[in-house]
């Protein structure tokens, strides 16, 4: 079942367009991964999805439902721009985010224990939030975003203000929450983590969603068929690839990165290879997400 | 609606949970009689314990008797050069001088002093010798004290309503301006105080960012409504707290000073001229009074509420929003002004019946009107458009609201505020 879809979203203001008839399917307990540089739209959808704002145009579904105020509580969001109440307390604080999302008192205060202890900031629970430092913070926004145990967790640029080892915490969290069945949509630009994290992505650019998909599809959409070969005896470009670049490495031994014709499978190549000389290793060229990400916002704006 | 709730539980804790607020609600009843109390004991302390100013006087025309309840006063026998002389080596309030005069024409008396006088010092002893003056000439016309005084007689005016059924009213209008006075000064600041608080969480909330996380479980006008109405419930508890206190504080005074209202109200007769105005305060219509106040302060701060709410959201910082301050409530201004200009003065003109009834200057100057009968028309017509204005500007700060909490960085004025408005959800 998809966790989320979305049917041609479109959203207009008085001068701009901030979305333009966008779809967008979320499989279940995947990490989708929403990219997109600054500006396209990436928020907008989400205040979408989180029932902030309404569209102009097109339907979302939740988990086979039509989205309903109903849902808000199915939902865990951590905004971008996010925040904390600074004269409250932690404890308060998490439980009147949690009846916000429509917990029951008592439920609300055993779900903040539980958090608490497993971040081992068990004796927060007094302390004002004006006077944790900023990475406290972050760990108590955390915890108001995911201790109703929703189903579908959005993170906005959940790591912009972590220090690497709350990066870390948090990344096994995310993990750990998709084991457990959640689906969570992750809007980011550091293409590391979506290198790292993300099953599906999505990209959106100036309004419209340019590309869709798993990691997997989406690089051999966009695979260059760059293949690097080190080997040994040199051999010369044929009707099924050219060369790009090779160098000697020393003696015999070269280093080769060819380019093959798209008709051939790799085993094609691998065997064509094999008859004119001796490999010692042969590895396919697989684009990075960001250079997927680069090329593509890049093409669009040459447009 | 739930969440309204909790929201309206949380503004109410968060504010009630602070000590400003137990400060404000049991100090603001107290200080003024104790301010009073504190400088009343003063006075008779000093006036008591203090020593006697002393006054040297020098007498050519051998009139002055002197009075010797305010003042030590100490003939000096010697020319007036030489009284000056001696008056300089001392530390004394004055050296009064009394040439040889015609009390037909008095003329040339001074006061020589080292310091400026006080005005009061200065206008007891002017008193004292024209008082002798008067005596002198009296006895020179052949007219007795007595007889002068047996013609001088206070005359205490009542003033009664009559109402067309027949009864007849005791009123004073002098304590009614009083009334009118003091409830429309607490109108204004009260308004604008709450008013200004709902503005500064709405921005505190939109400063450190927490808006959109609560937006994402709640609508931006559940937001807005429970913030204005939890602040509102801090104000009638607050309210509420005064008037038992001060029902208390008078009750406990009246028991003091023995004074019973029934028994006051009764018998006219009995209320001399200190006692009538006590008897007359206390016996205004309290129960109609506090209910005006009550239902124009709620009307005005939900009114004048969502519009500073509406300001809040639009802004990134307090200082921005004092640009928008002012014509937000100049209305309120204006009928503020109008209270003490007109209203009080004359209170049924037809421009103090509309400010009256215009939602958005009615809480102000209805509080002028109390005294003045208002017809029940009027009150009525009043108080509906006060919730019909409180529903208009709720719905307008409502629109204006959500798309403002979600903006920062914009540089906002009028024009943006209209296209907020009117730009869909």
């Amino acid at each position: 079942m998809e966790a989320l879809t979305a049917t041609g979203i479109t959203k207009r203001y008085a001068q701009h367009t901030a979305l333009r008839n966008v779809n967008v399917t979320i499989p279940e307990k995947t990490i989708y991964g929403l990219l997109g540089p600054n500006g396209a739209g990436k928020t907008t959808l989400i205040r979408i999805i989180n029932q902030i704002i309404t569209p102009d145009e097109g339907q979302i579904s939740i988990f086979g439902e039509p989205l309903t105020p109903e849902h808000i509580g199915v939902i865990g969001y951590l905004p971008e721009e996010r925040g904390l109440y600074k004269k409250l307390k932690v404890g308060d604080q998490l439980i009147y985010l949690a009846r916000l999302k429509g917990l029951s008192k008592t439920e609300a205060v055993t779900r903040i224990k539980y958090w608490l202890e497993k971040f081992e900031i068990k004796d927060w629970w007094n302390k004002k939030v004006e006077d944790l430092s900023k990475g406290m913070a972050q760990k108590v926004q955390f915890i108001s975003t995911v201790m109703h145990e929703p189903r579908l967790i959005i993170l906005d640029e959940p790591f912009s203000g972590f220090d690497p080892v709350n990066a870390q915490l948090i990344t096994k969290e995310i993990l750990e929450l998709k084991e457990k069945g959640c689906t969570i949509i992750f809007s980011t630009h550091r293409m590391e983590t979506v290198e790292d994290l993300c099953d599906h992505i999505a990209l959106i650019n100036k309004s419209e969603k340019i590309l869709e998909g798993s990691k997997k599809e989406v690089k051999a959409k966009y695979r260059s068929h760059t293949f690097s070969v080190d080997h040994k005896g040199v051999f010369n470009a044929n009707e099924n690839y050219e060369i790009v670049s090779q160098k000697k490495v020393e003696d015999e031994f070269y280093h080769t990165t060819l380019k093959a014709k798209l008709d051939i499978t790799t085993n094609q190549l691998l065997s064509n290879l094999i008859a004119v000389t001796e490999v010692h290793s042969f590895i396919e060229k697989m684009p990075t997400m960001s250079e997927i990400f680069i090329s593509l916002v890049k093409g669009e704006s040459h447009e | 609606m739930n969440k309204i709730f909790l929201i309206i539980e949380r503004e109410f804790l968060n504010r009630v949970g602070k000590k400003s607020f137990l400060v404000a609600t049991i100090l603001i009843p107290l200080i003024f009689p104790a301010i009073i109390t504190v400088l009343v004991y003063i006075n008779k302390k000093s006036s008591e314990g203090a020593d006697k100013k002393i006054v040297y006087y020098v007498d050519e025309s051998k009139l002055f008797e002197p009075d010797t309840s305010k003042y030590r006063f100490k003939k000096f026998n010697g020319s007036i050069e030489a009284a000056k002389e001696a008056y300089k080596h001392t530390d004394d309030l004055g050296l009064l001088y009394i040439p040889n005069i015609d009390i037909r024409d008095p003329k040339g008396i001074t006061l020589y002093s080292l310091r400026q006088p006080t005005l009061e010092d200065e206008n007891s002893i002017n008193n004292l010798i024209s008082r002798r003056v008067k005596d002198l000439r009296m006895a020179k016309l052949h007219i007795k004290k007595s007889t002068l005084d047996s013609l001088n007689e206070n005359v205490d005016m009542r003033t009664v309503n009559v109402t067309p059924d027949g009864t007849e009213k005791s009123s004073n209008s002098m304590v009614w301006y009083a009334v009118g006075t003091t409830f429309g000064i607490l109108m204004y600041m009260f308004i604008f105080i709450y008013g200004n608080q709902i503005m500064q969480g709405i921005i505190e909330e939109k400063m450190s960012k927490v808006v959109e996380v609560i937006v994402s479980s709640v609508r931006p006008f559940q937001l807005m409504m429970g913030k204005i109405l939890g602040l509102a419930s801090v104000g009638l508890l607050q309210f509420l707290i005064w008037i038992i206190l001060m029902t208390t504080l008078t009750a406990l005074s009246l028991k003091f000073t023995g004074v019973t209202p029934g028994q006051a109200a009764m018998d006219p007769a009995a209320s001399s001229k200190g006692m009538g105005l006590i008897t007359e305060v206390v016996n205004l219509p309290w129960g109609y009074i506090i209910f005006c106040f009550l239902f124009y302060f709620l009307g005005g701060y939900l009114i004048y509420g969502a519009l500073f709410a509406a300001v809040g959201s639009a802004v990134d910082s307090p200082a921005e929003a004092s640009q928008f301050i002012f014509p937000v409530t100049l209305p309120m201004l204006i009928s503020y002004l109008s209270l003490f200009t007109f209203i009080l003065r004359e209170p049924n003109s037809p421009v103090s019946v509309w400010l009256s009834i215009i939602p958005f200057t009615s809480p102000i100057a209805m509080m002028g009107r109390l005294g003045s009968d208002v017809p029940l028309w009027q009150l009525v017509l009043s108080m509906v458009l006060l919730i019909g204005g409180f529903i208009f500007t709720t719905w307008v700060a409502g629109r204006i609201y959500r798309v403002g909490i979600l903006m920062s960085g914009t540089k906002v004025n009028f024009k943006v505020l209209a296209k907020w408005f009117l730009m869909k959800g």
